[in-house]
């Protein structure tokens, strides 16, 4: 196959665009279509000052590689979040992102659950009913929390995840099977700050496949943790994302199509805001930080229960 | 000889002669959930498996 601007031979093939490109120009096109993507939703401009949040995985580094490249203003944001695995996976991810920032000369902050909160995110969910056996909405309660906090303490214009269409179609699937129409309301590649506490959302990579991610990092030269959470194994995600990818092997496109077709009826309307005015926000009486709960937020009622 | 593709702890024999894409299908692998590289470089499915070649696979996807 070759490659479709100068005819040497492809390094890969995008079925769904019927589009093959060598090294060189794939390196080109993919911040070329970044740099679209973030214009065309209005993501951020030059001036704006971006906290991208970090895991060592293949897309947060790959979009902070992106952003850099494109002139950004952009620093990373590392949480530590203390899950070991039997293979040290949150030091080996620490270790990743402090070469990526090392090499480029770029500045990363790092949050450390257990030195900060006294516990690690396992140990958070061993001593809360709401986690049982896997951490993962602790985990999740607890980054969304911090991601914020840190954003808002450096006087960050917007915080940038690496959520690739994989991701955001898996989701998708999972809220349209079960029809989680607050959730479906909720899903986007920008989330507006709908309150003052709260910063601006953006995945400048969802219109990407975690394909062409990976092979972005791999042809980039960028090292990352190619091991998997050890709470992953078995997640709804990575299933869904395979029943996806049997019906992207068929017929190239529906999982692009699938989620930009779902963009677009949103802009439709056809998932309207319930007539009753959802509550207002209020700030918790901890942390500060937006929340539907009368006194204390969740990330704060977790670290104070524990 | 035959070629061998690795995906992870996992070593897969495969005649040679195949394409990438026709060797994953055999081995029930889906195409889009794999990068193949041979000795690091990026193969493109409609590339020919030849004899002998150690073709790692990279999985690409991810998340909980």
């Amino acid at each position: 196959m070759k490659c479709k601007t100068c005819g040497e031979k492809a390094a890969i093939n995008m079925r769904q665009h019927k589009l093959a490109l060598c090294k060189e120009h794939y390196l080109s096109w993919i911040p070329a279509q970044a740099q679209r993507f973030i214009a065309k939703y209005k993501m951020f401009s030059p001036e704006d000052k971006i906290l991208v949040a970090i895991s060592g995985g293949k897309d947060s580094l790959a979009l902070w590689d992106i952003l850099i490249k494109l002139g950004y203003q952009a620093d990373g944001l590392y949480i530590g979040l203390g899950i070991d695995g039997g293979f040290g996976y949150s030091d080996k991810s620490l270790h990743f992102c402090q070469r990526f920032a090392d090499r480029r000369g770029l500045k990363m902050i790092v949050v450390d659950v257990a030195e900060t909160y006294g516990s690690s995110i396992p140990e958070l969910n061993s001593k809360t009913p709401r986690g049982k056996d896997k951490p993962c909405a602790v985990c999740g309660t607890s980054k969304r929390n911090l991601m914020n906090r840190v954003a808002r303490e450096g006087n960050y214009d917007v915080l940038a995840t690496g959520h690739n269409l994989d991701d955001e179609a898996a989701v998708l699937f999972g809220n349209t099977l079960n029809w989680l129409d607050n959730y479906l309301l909720r899903q986007g590649p920008v989330l507006e700050a709908e309150h003052s506490g709260l910063v601006r959302k953006v995945k400048p990579l969802f219109r990407f496949y975690e394909r062409e991610m990976a092979a972005y990092a791999l042809l980039k030269g960028i090292d990352y943790i190619y091991d998997e959470c050890p709470h992953s194994e078995g997640a709804k995600t990575i299933y869904y994302k395979e029943i996806l990818n049997q019906l992207e092997s068929n017929r190239p496109g529906t999982k692009l199509i699938f989620y930009l077709n779902f963009l677009k009826a949103k802009e439709r309307g056809v998932f309207a805001e319930p007539e009753i005015r959802k509550e207002e926000m209020k700030a918790c009486e901890s942390c500060g930080q937006p929340t539907m709960a009368p006194h204390k937020c969740a990330f704060c009622r977790l670290v104070e229960n524990t | 000889m035959p070629a061998k593709l690795i995906l992870r702890k996992e070593i897969f024999e495969v005649k040679s002669g195949m394409t990438v894409r026709s060797a994953l299908e055999k081995l029930e692998i889906l195409p889009e959930s794999v990068l193949a590289t041979r000795q690091g470089e990026l193969m493109t499915d409609d590339e020919l498996i030849e004899h002998g070649d150690e073709i790692k696979l990279i999985s690409v996807i991810s998340g909980g």
